[in-house]
């Protein structure tokens, strides 16, 4: 049997673990937050995790032999540890970035650094030349796009891309003349941020290694949502943030597979990720350490730790059964209004939840002061993802999305708001 | 809402003087990032120095209806002005909508700038509004080291 989304009284719950969800907008509305694709918010737990790693065992990790350091070093591979086993992984598996754009930028610098023999990688795997090919996919994230164009510009490579469909789904129909032999990087996302087009990573991540390419995937937008284990995607490498799962800004994860982690050049280097220094080299620390430069984000590897046994305890299935009853209801609301249009897939069972729609005649940045104005909470504009909106012929769009505390209610309260942009804007059509 | 006057709806409608026209000594292209809005705006001048005339602003504008409202407020209160007076209304108009809510704007100056007021209470809509006043700056500067 499949899991069950949350009752009434589980996500009263639920919700009260947010102290935010509490508050009140824009003149007394009772915060409705439908931009959790943006960041999420954060239960109490997260904060008092960060909280109590401040006060109780602040240290630079990695380094000193005292007490503290001991104890805050070990905080933080504990925190690694948790996180890891959220996603299927090893601990050695988890490298800890600022954020999942720096996870890329990581893995694009590796390309770039491997190129040219630095870095302290084996063999020549991550290396890009003229002739070599990275392939894209129209639907991503600037982040996960520019480190790619950036790396080609930089190596001599040649950036291709998958294109998207009218429905907002991924166009496989010329796949195999774009991922081919050249191909050494195949870097697609999950779940797309502005449609919440669920991709299918299983199929392109086996068409990558047949091609000898690497698959590394995007997860921003599933790892907080659904049940995902590493071992099932068949991708070699994976980047995500902490600030969308619940957990506290500034921390971010790169999974991949230990052998490959093991081969791949550094990207940032200075402290705590050297093995031995000479005024003439220096020779690197093993995974994961090589890719940590600096002092850790110890407290926010914590906080995300909590976060994942926050998930845990509802259960992912939980979250992604409730999200998905969400976006139905939503998806549902849109279809009854014809002034309203969806970008992206229709069908339930290819999107995660997050749904973008266009407004006959009215911007998306009016539409979303319209929304604001009753104190409902949507993301409006490129989303980071201005090619995707050109592809689809619409300057942006206006986006909701959700968490496991978003509830049926709120989705009510978007519609209704809605209901009001024709009127403001004297768009509505005569009856 | 008091962001949405009928001032504001009406000029975002029915812009005054939208399309680009010939001809023109100043020409520049805006974009806000956030959300891509676009504007192309060009300056026409007669004269030089202190005798200079804005004789024509000609513009596309592509977004929302902020900054088309904005846009079509400065064709309007600019084209046929001097240039010192057009600069004097954009650092009004400026100085309003930077303010958060404390210049109300001054009618005499600003025409209907004013019903742009609410926009200054917004911050992350102000860009909309000084959108096509950046270009308008950027296309005089153009305009005039043309004409000199």
């Amino acid at each position: 049997m499949s899991a069950a989304p949350f009752t009434d009284e589980e996500l009263a719950r639920l919700r009260a673990d947010f102290p935010i969800l509490s508050r009140t907008v824009r003149g007394g509305h009772p915060l409705v937050y439908l931009d959790s694709g943006a960041t999420s918010h954060k239960p109490t737990v997260v904060l008092d995790a960060e909280r109590h790693f401040y006060e109780h065992t602040n240290a630079a990790v990695h380094r000193g032999a005292h007490q503290l350091s001991e104890e805050g070093t070990d905080a933080y591979e504990s925190a690694r540890a948790t996180i890891a086993r959220f996603i299927g992984a090893q601990p050695t598996e988890v490298v800890f970035t600022r954020n999942a754009t720096e996870a890329l930028n990581l893995v694009a610098y590796a390309f770039t650094n491997g190129t040219h023999g630095g870095g302290g990688g084996r063999g020549d795997r991550f290396s890009l030349r003229p002739g070599d090919e990275v392939l894209v996919t129209e639907m991503e994230h600037h982040a996960n796009l520019i480190p790619w164009q950036e790396a080609c510009r930089r190596t001599g490579a040649t950036l291709r891309w998958v294109p998207v469909t009218a429905d907002g789904k991924l166009d496989l129909t010329d796949l195999d003349s774009l991922l081919t032999e050249r191909t050494k990087v195949f870097a697609f996302t999950h779940v797309s941020n502005v449609l919440g087009t669920l991709n299918p990573v299983r199929e392109l991540a086996e068409k990558a290694h047949a091609v000898g390419a690497l698959a590394v995937l995007d997860a921003c937008q599933s790892v907080p949502h659904l049940p995902v284990d590493v071992t099932e995607l068949g991708v070699d490498l994976l980047a995500y943030s902490g600030h969308k799962m619940f957990g506290p800004l500034g921390v971010g994860v790169l999974w991949g597979r230990a052998e490959l982690l093991d081969e791949m050049p550094v990207f940032l280097t200075g402290g705590s990720m050297i093995e031995t220094v000479t005024m003439e080299s220096a020779t690197y620390a093993p995974v994961p350490q090589k890719f940590e430069a600096g002092v850790p984000v110890a407290a926010q590897a914590v906080g995300l730790a909590a976060a994942c046994d926050y998930l845990t305890a509802l259960g992912m299935d939980r979250v992604h059964a409730h999200e998905q009853a969400v976006t139905e209801r939503l998806l549902r609301g849109l279809a009854e209004r014809p002034f309203v249009h969806v970008l992206g897939p229709a069908d339930l069972r290819d999107r995660g939840g997050a749904v973008a729609f266009a407004v006959d005649g009215v911007h998306p940045h009016d539409v979303g002061q319209v929304l604001d104005d009753r104190g409902v909470e949507v993301r409006v504009g490129h989303h980071c993802a201005w090619p995707l909106h050109r592809a689809l012929r619409v300057p942006s769009s206006t986006r909701a999305s959700f968490a496991a505390y978003t509830t049926p209610g709120e989705v009510d309260a978007l519609l209704e708001a809605l209901d009001r942009v024709p009127a403001v804007f004297g768009t509505e059509v005569p009856a | 809402m008091d962001l949405y006057q009928e001032l504001i709806l009406d000029h975002s409608k029915n812009p005054v003087n939208h399309g680009l026209r010939e001809p023109f000594e100043g020409e520049s292209h805006q974009v806000n990032p956030t959300c891509g809005d676009e504007v192309t705006l060009r300056v026409h001048l007669s004269g030089t120095g202190a005798d200079a005339v804005v004789e024509d602003v000609s513009y596309d504008s592509m977004g929302c209806s902020i900054s088309v409202a904005s846009a079509s407020i400065l064709a309007e209160e600019v084209t046929g002005g001097s240039v010192e007076h057009a600069r004097a209304t954009y650092e009004a108009m400026r100085s309003m909508l930077t303010s958060k809510g404390e210049d109300p704007g001054d009618e005499d100056v600003i025409g209907d700038g004013v019903a742009l007021a609410g926009v200054a209470k917004y911050p992350a809509r102000v860009k909309c509004a000084l959108l096509s006043w950046a270009a308008f700056t950027d296309a005089l500067y153009k305009a005039e080291g043309a004409t000199q």
